[in-house]
């Protein structure tokens, strides 16, 4: 009796430090913030744990390099902070990350990372007029009426149609296939955007579905391959996209992959065969390996301080915090104002004839619907490393 | 030809949830219980397997080794820690603590291992793919081993239960739990056997799995569990042949409906024919047919 008591106790206590595990919650605030002088609290939401984590943590770095560069570089004029908080890809969990930091005095908000939970806080952060510019949420349902939610990546649409695009003009002569994830939101936009673009002027694809659940793709693959499909369009995420490449060279099926931004990371994938992904065209706004002045020092800085080479999150971040920093500089608003007064003239600003220049484009310009304008590049995997076509 | 191709996939699949489904098989055979954790086993066995094979330099066919005796004593102990002090107890309780010991697992592998994808390397990295008529139909090595594999399990698996002492007093202690006592059979000894056994099959079902799927993650043994459960009680929870047919059928509805019908709704007509089976033969394909006495 007593030792099943002894065993409950332990099989309790062991789950719930799985369950603050889990949670993980951590909100790394900024060094700033000390002499008593105002400082504009940023507040960062997504997935630094879970099966998105890849992409929660770049946003997480990519944001704190940018608020200790600004930091460090005027000392006296106005300083940042960076709140994280954790939302495993989780709506529910973002939404509550999105309250936590609220009562932590957020003023302005990057995120959420990704679709799914940046729909949830975009509804939040309209009700509470909170300003929210989100490095990597693509989804249009993010942006659509809310005024106050501005993306700095293409969104899915754009996506689709510049993918289809790319696609006609350089690669005339091969036979389009699709698969995709029909349970996802994500993948299933861009597809659609995709196939009415590619097949306006009687061309056509041949198309194939999975679900979160699927493991075995090889009936897809057959399918594609049956088809005599030579060009294979993933508008999905890298976890996947692995698993495909792995199965189609496992029966001897090698068609030229062509990815969006949901594919950046498959290189970082632990055990993954970088030689499965040679020759993969992904379409991105950034690329590591750029020769571009300013990208090369952003990635040394990163390495140096993170241990690794940014993706594209991690310079989506890094330009939503230069974004967010040089407008607030136009709104004419002190530090201390507060968040609904922040919201609303930073609207007006983002609205105006206001252009960023980052890392991912030059110049950046949004609609009244919060969409970006810029332009996309579309980079090969060479040797391990992504090359400018 | 793509009618063969599906049916490679399907048998290779297949086999996978029968390996699996002897673990619940087995289990509930022995104890009456169903052990929902087994689907977390198999994650436990592929995550032992990858982190030896591509972080501390070790031969894969070593880590498999290691990786079924991490799992076999895994096994046991959450026999020990969890099942055995509730033995006696009503089902629901067991059954609840089962559900406990999957989130139980699946959480501490997400605090210990994280949850970013790993890409698991296949075991069968150096064999070639077998390519027959053309081009046409492809045989993977993944596919071949794991059929093969499934086969030999069965085969030494239906030695052992009918040959072995250890086996019959497997197959006493099934029959008739008291009995099995009062004839000098050390009861607990035989289910904590069959644990063991069950938890050695998932870590190498864990690691055929991955070889071909490569994407591993925490959640990953959740879903083909519930399948292996699936096969397991559509060919007759209890019986070993039963899981086998169960699995394989269950693999090949699978992959044929994902690749002639609709792979949204593949899972849907799996369920379904497990629905249809249960209604024409309430124990399954090969389930016995207990007549209760009254």
């Amino acid at each position: 009796m007593k030792l099943r008591k002894m065993v409950a106790l332990l099989a309790v206590l062991a789950m719930v430090t799985a369950l603050f595990a889990g949670c993980g919650g951590s909100s790394d605030s900024g060094d700033s913030g000390d002499g008593g002088k105002a400082v504009l609290k940023i507040g960062g939401i997504g997935p630094s744990t879970g099966p998105a984590a890849l992409y929660g943590l770049a946003v997480k770095n990519g944001g704190e390099l940018a608020v200790k560069e600004i930091n460090e570089a005027n000392p006296d004029g106005l300083q940042l902070e960076w709140m994280w908080q954790d939302d495993e890809h989780d709506a529910e969990k973002s939404v509550n990350a999105y309250n936590k930091l609220v009562d932590d005095g957020m003023q302005v908000l990057v995120g959420s990372v990704t679709t799914t939970p940046c729909t949830a806080v975009a509804a939040e952060a309209y009700n509470n007029r909170t300003f929210a510019l989100t490095p990597s949420a693509s989804g249009p349902a993010v942006t659509e009426g809310n005024d106050n939610v501005f993306q700095l990546c293409f969104s899915d649409p754009n996506q689709g149609i510049a993918s289809a695009d790319y696609i006609k003009e350089n690669f005339a002569d091969k036979t389009v296939g699709i698969i995709y994830n029909n349970a996802d939101n994500y993948s299933s936009g861009i597809r659609d955007k995709f196939k009415s673009e590619y097949e306006e002027g009687g061309k056509t694809v041949t198309e194939a579905t999975f679900t979160d659940e699927t493991t075995d793709f090889k009936a897809q693959l057959n399918t594609m391959k049956d088809a005599g499909v030579d060009l294979l369009f993933l508008p999905i995420y890298y976890a996947p996209a692995a698993n495909i490449m792995t199965q189609a060279s496992q029966i001897g099926y090698a068609p030229t992959y062509f990815g969006v931004d949901g594919m950046d990371g498959i290189l970082g994938a632990d055990g993954f065969d970088a030689s499965l992904a040679e020759g993969v065209l992904l379409l991105t706004p950034f690329t590591p390996y750029s020769e571009d002045e300013k990208i090369q020092e952003f990635v040394k800085k990163y390495e140096e301080a993170y241990g690794e080479t940014p993706i594209q999150f991690a310079a989506d971040a890094y330009d939503c915090v230069y974004a967010i920093y040089d407008a607030f500089q136009k709104t004419g608003l002190e530090a201390d104002a507060s968040m609904e007064d922040i919201c609303e003239a930073m609207i007006e600003v983002f609205t105006g004839d206001f252009t960023a220049s980052g890392l991912t484009a030059d110049s950046m310009k949004w609609n009244e619907a919060g969409e970006v304008d810029k332009t996309p590049k579309v980079c090969i995997i060479q040797d391990g490393k992504y090359v400018e076509q | 030809m793509s009618v063969l191709n599906s049916l490679i996939s399907g048998l290779s699949l297949g086999s996978v949830y029968a390996i699996i489904a002897l673990g619940y098989t087995m289990v509930y055979g022995i104890s009456k219980m169903l052990n929902f954790a087994h689907g977390d086993v198999i994650m436990v066995g592929a995550y032992v397997s990858f982190l030896l094979t591509n972080h501390a330099g070790m031969n894969a066919w070593v880590s498999l080794l290691i990786a079924i005796a991490t799992c076999t004593v895994l096994g046991i102990c959450i026999e020990r820690l969890a099942y055995r002090p509730l033995r006696g107890t009503g089902s629901l309780a067991v059954l609840i603590t089962a559900i406990g010991v999957s989130y139980f697992l699946q959480n501490a592998a997400l605090l210990l291992w994280g949850a970013d994808p790993r890409m698991f390397t296949s075991l069968f990295k150096g064999f070639k793919t077998i390519h027959a008529s053309n081009g046409a139909l492809t045989i993977t090595p993944e596919s071949l081993f794991t059929i093969l594999a499934n086969i030999i399990i069965m085969i030494a698996l239906t030695l052992f239960v009918s040959k072995t002492k250890a086996g019959k007093a497997m197959r006493a202690v099934s029959e008739d739990n008291g009995a099995a006592q009062l004839m000098g059979i050390n009861v607990n000894q035989s289910i904590s056997l069959t644990f063991a056994i069950g938890s050695g099959l998932a870590a190498i079902a864990g690691v055929l799995m991955c070889s071909a799927y490569p994407v591993l993650m925490p959640t990953t043994g959740a879903m083909p569990g519930i399948k292996a459960f699936t096969a397991a009680v559509f060919g007759g929870i209890g019986s070993i042949p039963g899981a086998m047919v169960g699995g394989l059928i269950l693999g090949i509805i699978e992959i044929f409906s994902r690749a002639y019908i609709s792979s949204e709704l593949a899972d849907a007509i799996v369920f379904a024919c497990l629905i249809i089976v249960l209604l024409i033969r309430p124990t399954g394909l090969l389930g016995k047919k207990i007549n209760e006495k009254v």
